[in-house]
């Protein structure tokens, strides 16, 4: 028997007191480790942007659109290497509910730009620029819906209509899969012809919905977006250009402030776990004075019986959290498989918070009983029944 | 014999209020080493209150305890902490055994407080139990050992580490005749065989005969000293 030996069965002498306050500190540290993913993954939308990538949308907000003929305006501005551009589709296939991410994009220039996120074999980009209907396809897309290369496929919009057929469906057959061309590049998207939109819309032809810039060097990045901003300054579409990495944390701030609501979910679990375990803890103790008592009777010194209590109630705070980030880990690893969202991952800063926090609680929780165990009169504790 | 522990002028007041409550004033004894003492008295006689000042978990408002040259009195808690897990067994009424852990992991708690490994710990264990007769049931919790056998775990606990002393605070008080006779044997041949001084606190007559001593205590004086 050792001293660890000896704070794990006082820790188990209730067996149902314990496990329903291990079960409160796993649920409390679930809830954080998955949250605290979430946000992790919300914090890295912006980690894969190119560091000499801008992006251009209309001042007022990105959903209104910009004149297609900025792009070329744009190109022409000194420290700019290339511009190409996008609009956002609102796909889904066959159910509105299943949403597909597609982009009508610049065929000619988009691939370049974005040519660290997705490799495409040169076949695959051939057929593409050969044909207006094509479609790209990321691999994570492909794999959820089951499309293959030569597939013809419909996907509608909800927002446009398709004015050949008056209905909000185009057909495209897929002619390219876009592979990631690094671990975390997201690849739940589809990709077709700018053109083959902009002819078919009923409404916003000659419009993109935002401009993607590439830099000759991310030295020239503040320059080139006050050149270009100050170019449409005053015009009917005025601009706001910043870093994509911006512009996607900008997006997902559209949610909500993600790290409020980790804190504030995370703070009030937090809180009441330290109630609920710290007066159990000292009722625990308390209930333990005769036994606390008897052992310092037999010679053990207060401090070892200071340490040993702290050390309970760490034992505590440590055997309900470290498996609940475990099983953190392993939920947000099975979210990021199902929905191709790479961020999704508990980072190596956020375990050692859950394990501060966790430290905390111990502490917090056992510094009380733990005092109240080492300032213990043996007379009075042994007179206690 | 030559005396182990001994006690002069010991005085044990408390406040209590603007009252002050005296359990004993000059009180002198001295106890030789390996003598078994019964301490017999009326209720509020200050019995138990000597045998905590004896075993060091109390102190003496006055006078001076002795053990074996060392002065108690003098000592800091932490050093009477490591006196008592190196020269005091205790016993109690009601055994005081941890609820948590079986008989044998019992027995080994006072060895935690020495340098013994874990191959020695376990031996001098298993002899412990062999000594009070419960070898059988060193796995078994006190809730499933009769009141005789949690008492015979908390003899075995008390003279594990090899303890000069062992304090027994009413021993076979919470027993049946039959069984406090067996724990009373027991005491007594620890007391002849293996050579421990015992000091043993009692409302039992039939106790205190196991006794060599047996000394009285009323309103924090010994008013008589009976051959037993």
């Amino acid at each position: 028997m050792t001293d660890f030996s000896l704070i794990l069965a006082n820790l188990f002498s209730r067996k149902l007191r314990a496990i329903l306050m291990l079960v409160a500190i796993f649920f409390a540290f679930l809830i954080f480790g998955v949250l605290a993913g979430v946000q992790n993954g919300f914090n890295s939308i912006g980690g894969g942007a190119g560091e000499n990538r801008l992006v251009t949308i209309n001042k007022i907000n990105f959903t209104q659109p910009l004149p297609v003929a900025y792009v070329e305006r744009i190109r022409a501005v000194n420290g700019v290497a290339r511009a190409t551009y996008a609009n956002w589709f609102g796909g889904y296939y066959q159910d509105g509910k299943n949403q597909v991410v597609t982009f009508a994009i610049d065929p000619e220039f988009y691939l370049d730009v974005f040519a660290s996120e997705f490799t495409l074999t040169p076949e695959e980009r051939a057929a593409f620029m050969a044909d207006r209907t094509g479609l790209l396809v990321g691999r994570k897309t492909a794999d959820q819906q089951g499309w293959k290369l030569g597939d013809r496929i419909p996907l509608s919009s909800n927002i446009y209509t398709n004015k050949n057929t008056g209905k909000q469906t185009w057909d495209f057959t897929i002619v390219g899969i876009l592979e990631p061309a690094r671990e975390d590049a997201g690849t739940n998207v589809t990709f077709f012809h700018h053109a083959y939109f902009n002819e078919s819309v009923t409404f916003g032809q000659d419009t993109v919905g935002w401009i993607v810039i590439e830099t000759a060097d991310k030295a020239q990045n503040t320059a080139v977006s006050k050149a270009i901003d100050e170019m449409f300054a005053n015009s009917p579409a005025e601009t706001a250009t910043d870093t994509e990495k911006a512009f996607n944390q900008a997006f997902v701030g559209q949610l909500g402030n993600i790290t409020l609501i980790v804190t504030l979910v995370v703070g009030a679990a937090f809180i009441t776990i330290l109630m609920i375990v710290g007066n159990t803890m000292v009722m625990a103790v308390r209930e333990r004075t005769k036994e606390i008592g008897v052992m310092k009777t037999l010679g053990f010194p207060s401090g070892r019986i200071f340490k040993m209590v702290l050390g309970e109630s760490l034992m505590l705070s440590l055997l309900g959290g470290l498996p609940a980030l475990g099983v953190a880990a392993l939920l947000l690893h099975l979210m990021r498989k199902a929905v191709g969202f790479p961020g999704l991952a508990l980072s190596s800063d956020f375990v050692a918070m859950g394990i501060a926090i966790m430290l905390a609680l111990g502490l917090l929780t056992g510094i009380i009983p733990a005092w109240n165990a080492l300032r213990l009169n043996i007379v009075t504790a042994l007179g206690r029944q | 014999m030559t005396a182990l522990i001994s006690i002069q002028g010991g005085a044990k007041r408390f406040v209590k209020g603007r009252e002050t409550i005296t359990i004993f004033d000059h009180l002198d004894m001295t106890i030789e080493a390996g003598d078994f003492i019964a301490i017999m008295g009326p209720s509020g006689s200050g019995k138990t209150t000597l045998l905590n000042l004896l075993g060091g978990i109390d102190r003496a408002t006055a006078g001076s305890i002795t053990f074996a040259g060392q002065r108690l009195d003098q000592m800091s808690e932490g050093q009477l902490s490591a006196w008592r897990a190196a020269n005091v067994g205790f016993i109690f009424q009601f055994y005081n055994l941890m609820p948590a852990l079986n008989a044998a992991r019992n027995v080994e708690l006072p060895l935690l407080l020495t340098s013994l490994g874990g191959g020695e710990r376990k031996r001098r264990v298993e002899t412990a139990l062999q000594i009070v007769g419960l070898a059988e049931r060193a796995k078994h919790f006190p809730r499933e050992m009769s009141g005789g056998q949690q008492q015979r775990v908390a003899i075995a606990r008390a003279i594990v580490a090899d303890p000069k002393m062992l304090l027994c605070d009413e021993p076979t008080g919470d027993l049946d005749r039959k069984t406090a006779d067996e724990i009373l044997s027991m005491l007594q041949l620890l007391n002849k065989e293996m050579g421990k001084t015992i000091i043993m606190v009692t409302h039992d007559p039939e106790a205190a005969r196991y006794a060599n001593r047996v000394l009285h205590l009323d309103k924090g004086r010994f008013v008589e000293q009976v051959a037993a």
